[in-house]
């Protein structure tokens, strides 16, 4: 896969509608549309990430529902995915294009 | 089949997700029956035990560490898919796996089965917890589950009477027609678009065999409303630390009283009937005042370990890591050292031992290098003694005790300094490194049940009872030599001690210790407690020639310090046990973490520098002010 030091793809048009799953609130709820893991995302490579999250279970299609957020930054979130709550940061987040 | 009955048990093995009830289901299966040990070279624990079908067949069951994937990342996975793909060096491959899945929540577990499948090994796929499945309308077709994996499947139900006969009948009928041999391992570590593959291959066998009512309220998302939300989560969280506590130190007072009130009397007994002489002092110095002052901490360390337990099993943990990640992060920590930390208030040992649940090699580190300095409880003792000899028990703004204050003022540092130590850790070793993920599953609560909690607080509490019994007696005897020999000569006019080699060892270090405020006597007491930091008290009690154990005698002792120290040594010596590694099985327990004697070296220079520094600065600060 080729690793990107930012977000070129997000930038282009068929990505553009979709946000990243990190910046939305409590309350949402949509499908996942792609993964976009990249170096930024973490200390992981781009690649172990997104394995990683596939392995919580955000496979393209899959429904997402933003349960609860913390109190500082409003960061970790608490996401109900594939009948399953997951806890992650939004940094983390990030690399989960939903819609 | 009429082959003769093997005599050598069969080799089946538990294989699952985390929290798919896999140990509630071996502990069902195996009663008392099992044998709890460790993996060579690394602490996982290894948890094997027998039991006997009805159809008369012996089985050897291993419970391995639970596991989302083969593509294994914590010490515990790595043994599971070691031993699974036969690549174990002392374990083999088991004949059979009996792969369990949360009936509840199907997903991780069906997944883990399809890999499974791949690797050859035969197995039965165990539909657990199939009574909850049932009560919350989720109908699981384990005909087509069956069908499609290839494989037989049951189900199971680990806490209720009966539950185990379809498991039971299945393993019979297995067994009776004998076990297939193994397949072909055609396992492979998978990339991002296997994963895709074999997760929407589970979503599909899901599809086919699995029916879930529409998604409803369950009693887990109406807890996590509140237990999660924002300010009111962390309040509550506040407040369970809070009774946590109290109940550690109110709860357990009796308790501790009574222990006391046993070994005084036992003092008193044998001082009663045993001549004075080298046998009695033996008796009530080593014996009843080194361990007895040690057992004493027995009540408090169960009550900790039952609400950690407690609240593992209820799987409030989780939630706990998930309210402070942010906080800890602060700090340079992960989420998931919060467990570890919050352990390490009752002791660093299991504290350490609980770090395996961090995956990153660098946070576990840091998390093992300042889990001793949450203050455990054998730092109590010590601050007992010297807060009620030294702070008088005035009130301060009307409501608030003075000594409560110092001895909250202590427990704050501890927890102060760990957070400092990463927070510099992160900043001198990992600046430009972003932090690891933290990704957590957050499983629906339990009610714990009182076998298993009572199970593992015992397990808990003989351990502490042996090393009571082997580590800390070996040390107080070898403590109570060194301040017995070589005796006083005839006629000698000054305390006894002061001709042993513990007062020669004392006037050798003490040097190093005068700068900040410690005679020889603090000395000498310091080095047997080296291995454990409460036999400081029974050292200076030795020392200073005070009967120990017996009745009055801390009380005597406290009086007598106040006499002989000023108040700067006395906050000297406080600040230096917030810091100084005075404990040899914690740094045991860091080398057989680790793996390496280099992190153990590293925690005794960090924490004996910032001891000396740390007591250096407040004896001298207190001498400015005054309190020479």
């Amino acid at each position: 896969m080729m690793l990107s030091p930012d977000l070129p793809h997000a930038t282009q048009a068929p990505l553009a509608e979709h946000q990243p799953l990190g910046t939305l609130h409590r309350g949402f709820s949509g499908h996942v549309f792609h993964i976009l893991a990249t170096e930024h995302s973490a200390c992981l490579p781009a690649d172990e990430m997104e394995r990683r999250l596939i392995e919580l279970g955000f496979v393209e299609g899959a429904k997402v529902t933003i349960l609860h957020e913390g109190l500082f930054g409003r960061d970790p979130i608490a996401v109900r995915v594939n009948g399953t709550t997951v806890a992650l940061r939004r940094r983390e987040a990030m690399a989960i294009l939903v819609s | 089949m009429s082959e003769p009955p093997r005599s050598a048990p069969f080799r089946l093995a538990l294989v699952g997700p985390p929290n798919c009830g896999k140990t509630a289901l071996f502990n069902a299966l195996t009663g008392s029956r099992q044998k709890v040990g460790n993996y060579a070279g690394v602490t996982v624990e290894r948890k094997v035990g027998n039991f006997t079908t009805p159809g008369g067949n012996t089985i050897a069951l291993t419970d391995l560490p639970g596991t989302y994937s083969l593509r294994a990342r914590s010490p515990d996975e790595i043994v599971t898919r070691d031993v699974v793909l036969n690549h174990h060096p002392e374990e083999p491959a088991p004949e059979l796996m009996l792969v369990v899945v949360d009936s509840v929540a199907p997903r991780a577990g069906l997944r883990l089965a399809m890999e499974l499948v791949a690797t050859g090994l035969p197995m039965i796929v165990v539909l657990n917890m199939i009574d909850i499945a049932r009560h919350r309308k989720i109908e699981i077709d384990t005909a087509t589950l069956s069908e499609e994996l290839g494989v037989p499947v049951t189900t199971s139900t680990a806490v209720r009477k009966g539950g185990l006969e379809a498991l039971l009948t299945q393993l019979d009928s297995t067994l009776a027609q004998g076990i297939p041999e193994p397949g072909p391992n055609m396992w492979a570590p998978p990339d991002a678009a296997d994963l895709r593959l074999s997760h929407r291959a589970a979503d599909r066998l899901i599809d086919h065999a699995v029916s879930h009512p529409p998604e409803h309220d369950t009693l887990t998302h109406r807890i996590d409303r509140l237990l999660l939300h924002p300010v009111m989560g962390l309040g509550f969280l506040l407040v369970l630390l809070f009774v946590m506590f109290q109940a550690v130190f109110a709860g357990a007072a009796p308790f501790m009283d009574m222990i006391d009130g046993g070994f005084g009397a036992a003092a008193e007994f044998i001082t009663g009937h045993i001549p004075e002489g080298l046998v009695q002092s033996f008796l009530t110095d080593a014996v009843i005042g080194g361990v007895g002052g040690v057992l004493i901490f027995l009540p408090q360390i169960v009550i900790l370990f039952f609400f950690i337990l407690l609240l593992e099993d209820l799987g409030y943990m989780a939630r706990a890591a998930f309210l402070m990640d942010r906080i800890m992060g602060g700090a340079g920590l992960h989420g998931r050292a919060f467990i570890p930390l919050l352990s390490s208030f009752a002791c660093a040992i299991p504290g350490i031992m609980a770090t395996r649940v961090i995956d990153n090699p660098r946070d576990r580190i840091t998390t093992i290098l300042v889990a001793p300095l949450m203050t455990c409880s054998a730092r109590i003792p010590v601050y007992t003694l010297i807060v009620s000899a030294f702070i008088p028990a005035k009130q301060v703004a009307g409501i608030i005790n003075l000594q409560g204050l110092v001895m909250f003022g202590l427990y704050a540092a501890g927890i102060v300094s760990a957070l400092a130590v990463s927070a510099v850790a992160k900043f001198l070793f990992a600046r430009r490194e972003a932090s690891p993920p933290f990704m957590l599953d957050l499983p629906d609560y339990k009610i714990p049940r009182p076998r298993s909690v009572g199970f593992a607080l015992w397990v808990r509490a003989s351990s502490f009872l042996k090393r009571a019994g082997t580590t800390i007696f070996a040390m107080t005897v070898l403590i109570w030599v060194l301040a017995t020999f070589p005796q006083a000569p005839e006629g000698a006019t000054e305390p006894a001690i002061l001709y042993s080699f513990a007062a020669k060892i004392g006037q050798f270090i003490e040097p190093v210790l005068s700068p900040i405020g410690f005679n020889w006597q603090i000395s000498v007491a310091l080095i047997p407690a080296m291995a454990a930091r409460e036999i400081a008290v029974a050292g200076l009690a030795t020392v200073y020639s005070v009967a120990g154990g017996a009745e009055g005698g801390e009380a005597a002792l406290a009086t007598l310090l106040a006499s002989q120290w000023s108040l700067a040594t006395a906050l000297a010596f406080l600040v230096w046990f917030i810091f100084a590694p005075q404990c040899l099985s914690t740094l045991a327990v860091i080398r057989r973490e680790t793996g390496s004697g280099k992190w153990v070296w590293v925690s005794l220079a960090y924490m004996f520098g910032l001891a000396w520094v740390a007591a250096f600065i407040t004896y001298h600060l207190a001498v400015w002010i005054g309190w020479g």
